[in-house]
C-alpha cells in the first residue's frame, strides 16, 4: 500500500471506528494549564490543580454522561490524575467505554514573512511522548493545526506547513498505537461570507489529505476534527441547513471514504448552535461514508461551567447540564435532535477572537 | 466553492451521475484511425473510413445493447459519421438513451531524460474543439494519460506532468459542457505484485485529485476512469476477490464521494475477466459512495470483432456476441453476474498487449 501497516495497524483501525460510532462523539477536555486558567478565571476560581482536577473529576463521573462519549481529549497533566477517591481518570474513562485521548501538539508560533499566519510546534521527542502516553493508557492523540481567511490568507507556504506538519505528526501516532485526530481548524474570525469558508476549506483540506498520503498515513486509523463550513464571525449567521449543505459538500469533494468519522470541532459556536448545526449535517440526504460526530471542548463545557462556580454544592446540576448537552449530541450525530435542550447559557456564544488554547 | 462553477454546473453534475447509472456503461469505441486498423487487420479487414463507419454501425445499432449503456466514446471521425440509411450516429445513441463523448487527446509523447515515460498532449485549441464537439452532441470527454511501473517508475516529474495535464484537461472541458473522464492508466506490463500496483494506484490517485483541486474541477461533474489493482502482467494471477478488494481500498483511501462513478479500464485483461473482476468489487460489502462501472474498448468488442470477421452475413453473430458482453457487463455493475455468458470466441482471450498504445 503507499500505507504504512505498522504493528499497530489492526487496533488503530478499531479505535478509530469506535470513535466514530453513531450516537457518541469526543469530550475535548485538554485545555492547557494556561487555558483552562481562563476558563477558571470566568467562574472566580483559582488555577491550581486540585480545581483542575475537580473540573475534570465532575465531568468525567457525571451519571450517564460517559455513554454518549467515545472518547475524550486529555491534556498531559489530566492523564495522570486521579479522582479523590484515588482512581486513575483513565480507569474511570475505560470502565465505561470511552477511550483517552491526549493531546500532544505545543502550540503555534508565528510563521516569519506571514501575516500572522501560524505553525504548530510538538515535534521534538514526539514518538518517545506517545509511547509513554499509550502506556499510560492513551490511544488516541490530536494535534490543532490552525489557518486564517485574509486578503491573501492562507498563504500557500502557511497551507503546506500546517498540511505537512499534520501528516508527519499523524504518521508518528500511528508507529505508536495512538489514532491520530487531525485538525486543520480554519478560523471564523473575519467578514467573509460562507462561500469563501467553503472555498479556503475545501483547499486546505485537499492539501492535507495529499500530505497524509505522501507521508504513508493510513486513513482507515485515524479521524478527522475540521471546522464547519460558516459565515465569517463579522457576517451575518446563517440557518443550520445551509452550514450543513456547505460543510457535507466540502468535505464530500475532499475526504476520502477510507476515513472513518468527522468529529467537527465547534470554533467559537454557542453550545446549541454547534447542536444544531451538527443534526442539521446528519439530516441531510446525501451520501456521507463517514460518520459526522462532535468533538466539543466549549460547546460541551460551557454551561456545565458556569452552573458549578467552582462550588462543591453545585456539582450535581452541573453534572446535570453536562449530561444534558452530550445526550443532545448524541442526539444530533443521529439526526434526531429535537431542539429545546437550550438553556440560556446554552446559546451564549462562546466566539474568542483569535483563539489559542 | 474552491471549485469553479462553469453555466454548465448542473448538466454536467446530471450527466455525470447518470453515466453512472447501476445497470449501465461506457462503451469505448474511441479507437483512433491507427488503432482501429490494427483491430481491423487481425480480422483480414481493410482500414478504409467505410469499414470503420460499418464497424460502429455494428456496434450501435445492436439490438438490446444500448439499454446497457450509458455513454459511448467515439473518436472524432465517428462523431460526424451517419448510418448506412443516413441517420447520424449521435442520434441513434441519443434515441438509445446514450450520451455521445468524445476522445480529445492526442496521444502521448516521451518525458525527456525519462526511462520511457510519458505524458499526454491535447491542450492546445482545446476549448475550440471542445465546443465543436459539445455542438455536435458530444456530452463527455476522454483523455487518457499512461503511466508505467518499473524499478524507478512512475517518478514524480510523471506523475505531476500528467495530474496536471489531466486537470487542465477537465477543467476546461468543464468550461464548455462536456463531463471530464479522468483516466490516470497505470500499464499492467511488468513482473510487480498487486501490492506494488496498489502503492502505485494510491499515489498516482491522490495527485490526481490534489491537481483537480488545484484547477478548480467541479468532482460532482466528472468521472474516473482507473485501472482496476491487479498483479503485473508477468506476475501470476489472483483471484476477482482479491483484485475487489485492493482495488476497492486504493479508491476508498483516494476517490472522494463527490466523484459520483468509476468506470474502470481493462487493461488488457480478458473480456471474461474484466467481467469477473467488476462483478466481484460491486459485490464486496464496504464503504462504495460511487458507482462502479466498466468503460470498456478490447474487452466489450473483442469476441463481436471475431465473429463479424468483416462479413455482412455474420452481422448478427456479432450483434449477438456484444450483447452477450454488455448484458454481463450490466450485470457485474450489480453485483449479480453469476459467470453463465455464453462465451463468444475469445471471451476468455487475454487481450495484453505489452506498452499498448492508441
Amino acid at each position: 500500500m503507499s500505507a504504512f501497516v505498522g504493528k499497530y495497524a489492526e487496533e488503530l483501525i478499531k479505535n478509530a471506528k469506535y470513535i466514530a460510532t453513531p450516537g457518541k462523539g469526543i469530550l475535548a477536555a485538554d485545555e492547557s494549564t494556561g487555558t483552562i486558567g481562563k476558563r477558571l478565571s470566568s467562574i472566580s476560581v483559582e488555577n491550581i490543580e486540585s480545581n483542575r482536577q475537580a473540573l475534570r473529576q465532575l465531568l468525567f463521573t457525571s451519571p450517564n454522561a460517559l455513554s454518549y462519549l467515545s472518547g475524550v481529549i486529555l491534556f498531559e497533566e489530566t492523564l495522570y490524575q486521579k479522582t479523590s477517591d484515588g482512581k486513575p481518570f483513565v480507569e474511570v474513562l475505560e470502565e465505561s467505554n470511552v477511550i483517552p485521548g491526549i493531546k500532544v501538539d505545543k502550540g503555534t508560533v508565528e510563521i516569519a514573512g506571514t501575516n500572522g499566519e501560524t505553525t504548530t510546534q510538538g515535534f521534538d521527542s514526539l514518538g518517545a511522548r506517545c509511547q509513554q502516553y499509550y502506556k499510560a493508557g492513551a490511544r488516541f492523540a490530536k494535534w490543532r493545526s490552525v489557518l486564517k481567511i485574509g486578503p491573501n490568507e492562507p498563504s500557500e507556504l502557511s497551507i503546506q506547513q500546517n498540511a505537512q506538519g499534520l501528516a508527519r505528526y499523524a504518521i508518528i501516532c500511528q508507529e505508536n498505537g495512538l489514532v491520530p485526530i487531525v485538525e486543520p481548524e480554519v478560523l471564523t474570525d473575519g467578514p467573509h461570507d460562507i462561500q469563501k469558508c467553503a472555498a479556503v476549506t475545501e483547499t486546505v483540506l485537499a492539501a492535507v489529505y495529499k500530505a497524509l498520503n505522501e507521508h504513508h498515513v493510513l486513513l482507515e486509523g485515524t479521524l478527522l476534527k475540521p471546522n464547519m463550513v460558516t459565515p465569517g464571525s463579522d457576517s451575518p449567521k446563517v440557518a443550520p441547513e445551509l452550514v450543513a449543505q456547505y460543510t457535507v459538500t466540502a468535505l464530500r469533494r475532499t475526504v476520502p471514504p477510507a476515513v472513518p468519522g468527522i468529529v467537527f470541532l465547534s470554533g467559537g459556536q454557542s453550545e446549541e448552535e454547534a447542536t444544531l448545526n451538527l443534526d442539521a449535517m446528519n439530516k441531510l440526504e446525501v451520501l456521507k461514508p463517514w460518520t459526522l460526530s462532535f468533538s466539543f471542548g466549549r460547546a460541551l463545557q460551557q454551561s456545565t461551567l458556569k452552573t458549578w462556580g467552582g462550588k462543591k454544592e453545585n456539582v450535581g446540576k452541573a453534572q446535570e447540564a453536562f449530561l444534558s448537552r452530550c445526550k443532545a449530541n448524541s442526539e444530533a450525530t443521529l439526526g434526531k435532535y429535537g431542539g429545546g435542550s437550550a438553556g440560556g447559557l446554552a446559546s451564549e456564544s462562546l466566539f474568542v477572537k483569535g483563539y489559542k488554547y | 466553492m474552491s471549485c469553479f462553477i462553469s453555466k454548465y454546473a448542473d448538466e454536467l453534475a446530471k450527466n455525470a451521475a447518470y453515466i453512472g447509472t447501476p445497470g449501465k456503461g461506457i462503451l469505448a469505441a474511441d479507437e483512433s484511425t491507427g488503432t482501429i486498423g490494427k483491430r481491423l487487420s487481425s480480422i483480414n479487414v481493410e482500414n478504409i473510413e467505410e469499414n470503420r463507419r460499418a464497424l460502429r454501425e455494428l456496434l450501435f445499432t445492436a439490438p438490446g445493447v444500448l439499454q446497457y449503456l450509458s455513454g459511448v466514446i467515439l473518436f472524432e471521425e465517428t462523431l460526424y459519421q451517419k448510418t448506412a440509411a443516413g441517420k447520424p450516429f449521435v442520434d441513434v445513441l441519443k434515441e438509445g438513451g446514450v450520451l455521445p463523448g468524445i476522445k480529445v487527446d492526442k496521444g502521448t509523447v516521451e518525458l525527456n531524460g525519462t526511462n520511457g515515460e510519458t505524458f499526454t498532449q491535447g491542450l492546445d485549441g482545446l476549448a475550440q474543439r471542445c465546443q465543436k464537439y459539445y455542438e455536435a452532441g458530444a456530452r463527455f470527454a476522454k483523455w487518457r494519460a499512461v503511466l508505467k511501473i518499473g524499478a524507478n517508475e512512475p517518478t514524480e516529474l510523471a506523475i505531476q506532468e500528467n495530474a496536471n495535464g489531466l486537470a487542465m484537461y477537465a477543467a476546461i472541458c468543464q468550461q464548455c459542457g462536456l463531463v471530464p473522464i479522468v483516466e490516470p492508466e497505470i500499464l499492467v506490463d511488468g513482473s510487480h505484485d498487486i501490492k506494488k500496483c496498489a502503492d502505485v494506484t494510491e499515489r498516482v490517485l491522490a495527485a490526481c485529485y490534489k491537481a483537480l483541486n488545484d484547477h478548480h474541477v467541479m468532482l460532482e461533474g466528472t468521472l474516473l476512469k482507473p485501472n482496476m489493482v491487479t498483479p503485473g502482467s508477468e506476475s501470476p494471477k489472483v483471484a476477482p476477490e482479491v483484485i475487489a478488494e485492493y482495488t476497492v481500498r486504493a479508491l476508498q483511501r483516494t476517490v472522494p464521494p463527490a466523484v459520483p462513478a468509476i468506470v474502470f479500464l481493462s487493461g488488457g485483461q480478458s473480456e471474461e475477466e474484466a467481467t469477473l473482476n467488476l462483478n466481484a468489487m460491486n459485490k464486496l460489502q464496504t464503504k462504495k459512495p460511487w458507482s462502479l462501472s466498466f468503460s470498456f474498448g478490447r474487452a466489450l468488442q473483442q469476441s463481436t470483432l471475431k465473429a463479424w470477421a468483416g462479413k455482412e452475413e455474420n452481422l448478427k453473430k456479432a450483434q449477438d456476441a456484444l450483447l452477450v458482453r454488455c448484458k454481463a457487463n450490466s450485470e457485474a455493475t450489480l453485483g449479480t453476474y453469476k459467470g453463465d455468458a455464453k462465451l463468444g470466441e475469445g471471451a476468455a482471450e487475454s487481450l495484453h498487449v505489452s506498452n499498448y498504445k492508441y
